[in-house]
């Protein structure tokens, strides 16, 4: 009852916005030295787990917007992280051949792949303006399949090389620790602030009644579509940092079971709980990897695991709540009080 | 020129007429009902003039201009809120939060903005929550702003969702069976909360209610449905007398005591 | 025209294959309003169990026919049991919590499947070929018109059209005839007034996941014979099945029976006689671009009934 099952408590914060942008910033910034550190002194083995579990954090909060908060439930994921990943893929792989990397170079094509990821978004967000439920997961499962089948066809576009089912393989790789994180952050701030603003209850309320949301004023069809096309461009991003970090592309690796295996972060973390996502993410990033002693079994205890805790806990581990939330601060009125706990 | 005049409005289910010839006029400060029958069509009246469904025939005008074909969330911008007969609160959300959706149209600092975390939209989300505080507070909710709308007793649930109309400012509120499964007290400060509303807010209100003690006692004017056509209309004293609305109540009489 | 003419036989031979399949999708959909993905990979197993069954009838030096109907009936038998087990300790569980946490759990439950299977002391990774308990000859042949080249049907075709018509009288039968159908019926139409009818949903339930799976086993065993069997073989086969279910209307029985021979036809008129066979590969997407298409133009498919939400 009361607080503990209520959506967000999380008020507008304590701090200023700007300490807390500036605090960000020379977060990010502390990881641009760090990153070069990693690079030489860190296990290499480690390094690429603590990368692909930020990719996963990226895959996954962006998808709680569109399944956990906006209630779209979505299936087609992978299809939008393909689209990035092969935008980047193709644009470095060419690149490395005319000119040499650099920082705006590389800042430039994530955006681009973000761009793409968020126009294929824009294109599925409309099946949702008549879709719900069921019929549009089946639906978004379709597109990424689509995908997946066009990707193993092609093998070259304008003279850049795709790779087709064969992938796209050695790929420059420019993403280290320093973009996955700043990426992370910007994505996490981004989507934290926007669903926890006065604003941003409309998405929560299309997930809860879309009937009752329009007929509060809420343009549902502008906050879904909005829902997917900031979504897609996350994983957009995500698929260019997966893409220039292993430097190796299949078509294969962005099926149904990879979208799945992102919705089950979600589910796992909680649906519309951001911090839950980050959680489940890195959990399953990593459980995987702890496996690795059972390596033949693992996808049968990954498995296994995954319908225990559905059985167990199907709210997942933080239900709809944040790991951490403040009080409400007390209203600036003299009438307006806070109810005791 | 009324401020909401519908216009020999008819629905048309497949086969089914839901409503036929319908004509009705509300302005600001008004409060009128619509009975009859369950099955007479006056949940459609709603849904057409808020958009959910489309008229076979006839128009609805708000302030002479039709809002027919408009999207629902267009005429709730243009000032038509509404309740459900079914309570349809965003459950897990709490009780402030379902108020605040209500302020989601007001221009602000816009998606960047609030990304950024832009001074002005800090200011703005307190000017909304207090504005949402103040509102909880008319209704005697505000003491559970943190709580799950979900988790309220059913009598604070009708209670909150009239609230939440309110906060989209409209001219006129459409109220759906508003005391439907209240006791006797509560429908009493039921009726009183619709008389504040009346008075502060000056909003037009029309409501379709089964409560003859509710309807005789707070309604103007009654319009009566049967069977998708109007069969009465009139002062609460004409009404129930008027021997056409007491068939259609299958020759009960028409008492007050609910 | 015999290229049409032979395109066509083999599109209904392969979408009656996907006609079974989608019965069990479309039947669970009906009474649970749930996407049993692991639909897909019940038919794998039904294809397994028959290749264990099958390697071993072949010592035993009985009859042909005495070890095709063992093997399938040891098929379905099997499956049946798998699907109550799913249905008994992952699903049911779960019956009440929201949509969302069963369609999880149904893809654990997939995931799970295939990767047992794929585990080397259950069956191995690698896909295997079927033993070879009869031979594929032509069965029948005849020429359209004036084209020298003849349109084949294989014995197996037959077996496939006979098994598939012969369950698909049998399953109305169930369904419209006998008191458990009219309780299917009842259930899918409306799940909580079938209960306070005094009908034991639980066990309407149970049956009909053994129904559909035993009809998977069935599209498995024949699948098995014509291709291989591969411990993946339940993926494609299992989303196409369930593309089929939803072009024809989900929940519709009669919907999936006429989606699956669609899906089959335009799979196989795309392959073989509309798209260049440098594009041939682009069928597979096709058939999911049909799938948004009639999504987003009729959501209730070609048979089955969409219900707006009522305000």
């Amino acid at each position: 009852m009361g607080n503990a099952d209520a959506d967000h408590p999380v008020r507008a914060g304590r701090l200023p916005s700007w300490v807390i942008n500036l605090f960000l910033i020379v977060l990010v910034a502390i990881a641009w030295p760090l990153s070069r550190l990693f690079d030489s002194q860190i296990d290499p083995y480690f390094l690429d787990l603590i990368i692909r579990i930020g990719i996963a954090i990226i895959l996954a909060v962006s998808l709680n917007l569109i399944n956990g908060i906006t209630g779209q439930f979505s299936l087609g994921h992978a299809g939008f992280m393909a689209m990035g990943a092969y935008t980047c893929g193709v644009i470095a792989k060419h690149h490395a051949i005319t000119g040499g990397a650099s920082v705006p170079f590389f800042l430039g094509v994530t955006l681009l792949s973000g761009v793409v990821g968020a126009l294929a978004g824009l294109l599925i967000g409309i099946p949702t303006l008549r879709l719900r439920g069921d019929y549009l997961a089946i639906a978004t499962l379709g597109f990424g399949e689509i995908i997946y089948v066009v990707l193993t066809k092609i093998r070259s576009i304008g003279g850049c090389e795709v790779g087709g089912a064969a992938g796209l393989h050695d790929i420059p790789t420019f993403t280290n620790f320093f973009w996955v994180f700043a990426w992370g952050m910007i994505c996490i701030v981004f989507i934290w602030r926007l669903v926890y603003s006065a604003k941003g209850k409309a998405f929560y309320a299309i997930r809860e009644d879309e009937i009752a949301a329009a007929a509060m004023g809420v343009d549902t069809t502008f906050y879904k579509v909005t829902a997917f096309v900031i979504g897609a461009f996350f994983a957009g991003v995500a698929g260019a940092l997966a893409a220039t970090w292993s430097g190796n592309l299949a078509p294969g690796s962005f099926r149904f079971m990879r979208s799945v295996e992102i919705v089950v972060m979600v589910v796992l973390g909680g649906s519309g709980s951001i911090t839950g996502s980050i959680l489940a993410a890195a959990v399953l990033t990593w459980l995987p990897e702890q496996l690795r002693a059972v390596e033949q079994w693992r996808m049968v205890i990954y498995s296994l695991l995954l319908i225990v805790m559905m059985l167990v806990r199907p709210e997942g581990l933080l239900g709809r709540r944040e790991l951490w939330w403040t009080r409400r601060r007390a209203i600036p009125r003299a009438t307006a009080t806070v109810a005791p706990p | 020129m009324a401020l909401l005049e519908i216009v020999n409005l008819s629905v048309t289910f497949g086969g089914l007429r839901a409503l036929c010839g319908f004509d009705f006029t509300l302005d600001a400060g008004d409060l009128a009902a619509l009975i009859g029958p369950n099955g007479a069509g006056k949940t459609t009246a709603f849904n057409v003039v808020t958009g959910v469904y489309h008229p076979t025939a006839g128009d609805v005008r708000l302030q002479g201009r039709s809002i027919v074909g408009r999207k629902p969330f267009r005429i709730n911008r243009l000032g038509i809120a509404r309740t459900f007969q079914n309570i349809r609160l965003f459950a897990g959300l709490t009780v402030l939060d379902n108020v605040l959706v209500g302020f989601n149209r007001s221009p602000g600092a816009g998606f960047l903005g609030t990304v950024i975390g832009t001074p002005r939209h800090a200011r703005e989300e307190l000017v909304h929550q207090s504005a949402a505080m103040t509102l909880l507070e008319t209704f005697g909710l505000d003491q559970r702003a943190d709580d799950r709308a979900g988790a309220l007793p059913y009598g604070d649930q009708r209670r909150l969702e009239i609230a939440r109309a309110l906060a989209t400012r409209p001219r006129i509120l459409l109220l759906d069976e508003p005391a439907a499964g209240m006791n006797p007290q509560e429908k009493v400060e039921l009726m009183e909360l619709i008389h504040l509303i009346q008075r502060r807010f000056g909003v037009g209100i029309w409501l379709i209610e089964h409560d003859m003690h509710l309807v005789m006692s707070i309604a103007q004017r009654i319009t009566v449905l049967d069977h998708g056509e109007v069969i009465a209309v009139g002062a609460p004293a004409e009404i129930q007398c008027n021997p056409k609305v007491i068939e259609a109540y299958l020759g009960e009489p028409l008492t007050t005591s609910g | 025209m015999q290229l049409l003419v032979q395109q066509v036989i083999n599109g209904l031979s392969i979408g009656a294959v996907y006609a079974l399949i989608a019965l069990g999708y479309t039947m669970v959909y009906g009474v649970l309003r749930l996407i049993n993905f692991a639909h897909g990979d019940v038919y794998m197993v039904g294809a397994v169990i028959a290749f264990f069954l099958a390697t071993w009838f072949q010592r035993l030096g009985l009859p042909v026919w005495v070890n095709l109907s063992l093997v399938f009936l040891g098929a379905a038998m099997g499956c049946a049991a798998l699907g109550f087990i799913i249905e008994r300790f992952a699903y049911r569980p779960l019956r009440n919590r929201p949509r969302l946490v069963s369609l999880i759990t149904a893809i654990g439950v997939s995931l799970f499947l295939e990767n047992l299977f794929q585990q080397k002391m259950v069956f191995g990774a690698r896909p295997r070929q079927f033993p070879p308990l009869i031979e594929t000859r032509t069965a029948i042949s005849f020429h359209v018109g004036h084209s020298p080249v003849a349109v084949n049907i294989t014995n197996l075709d037959v077996i496939n059209f006979v098994l598939v018509i012969a369950l698909m009288i049998v399953l109305s039968w169930v369904v419209l005839r006998t008191r458990t159908g009219l309780a299917l019926r009842a259930v899918s139409y409306r799940f909580d007034t079938a209960a306070l009818m005094g009908i034991n949903t639980d066990r309407i339930i149970a049956f009909t996941f053994m129904l559909g799976s035993a009809l998977a086993a069935v599209a498995g065993v024949i699948d098995a014979m014509r291709y291989q069997v591969d411990p993946l073989m339940g993926l494609v086969a299992g989303l196409k099945a369930f593309v089929a279910a939803v072009i024809g209307g989900i929940g519709s029985i009669p919907g999936a029976v006429l989606g699956g021979l669609l899906m089959g036809l335009i799979e196989s008129l795309l392959r073989g006689v509309i798209l260049p066979s440098d594009y041939s590969g682009y069928a597979d997407g096709a058939a999911f671009l049909a799938l948004i298409l009639i999504l987003l133009f009729r959501p209730s498919g070609i048979l089955g009934k969409y219900a707006p939400e009522k305000v």
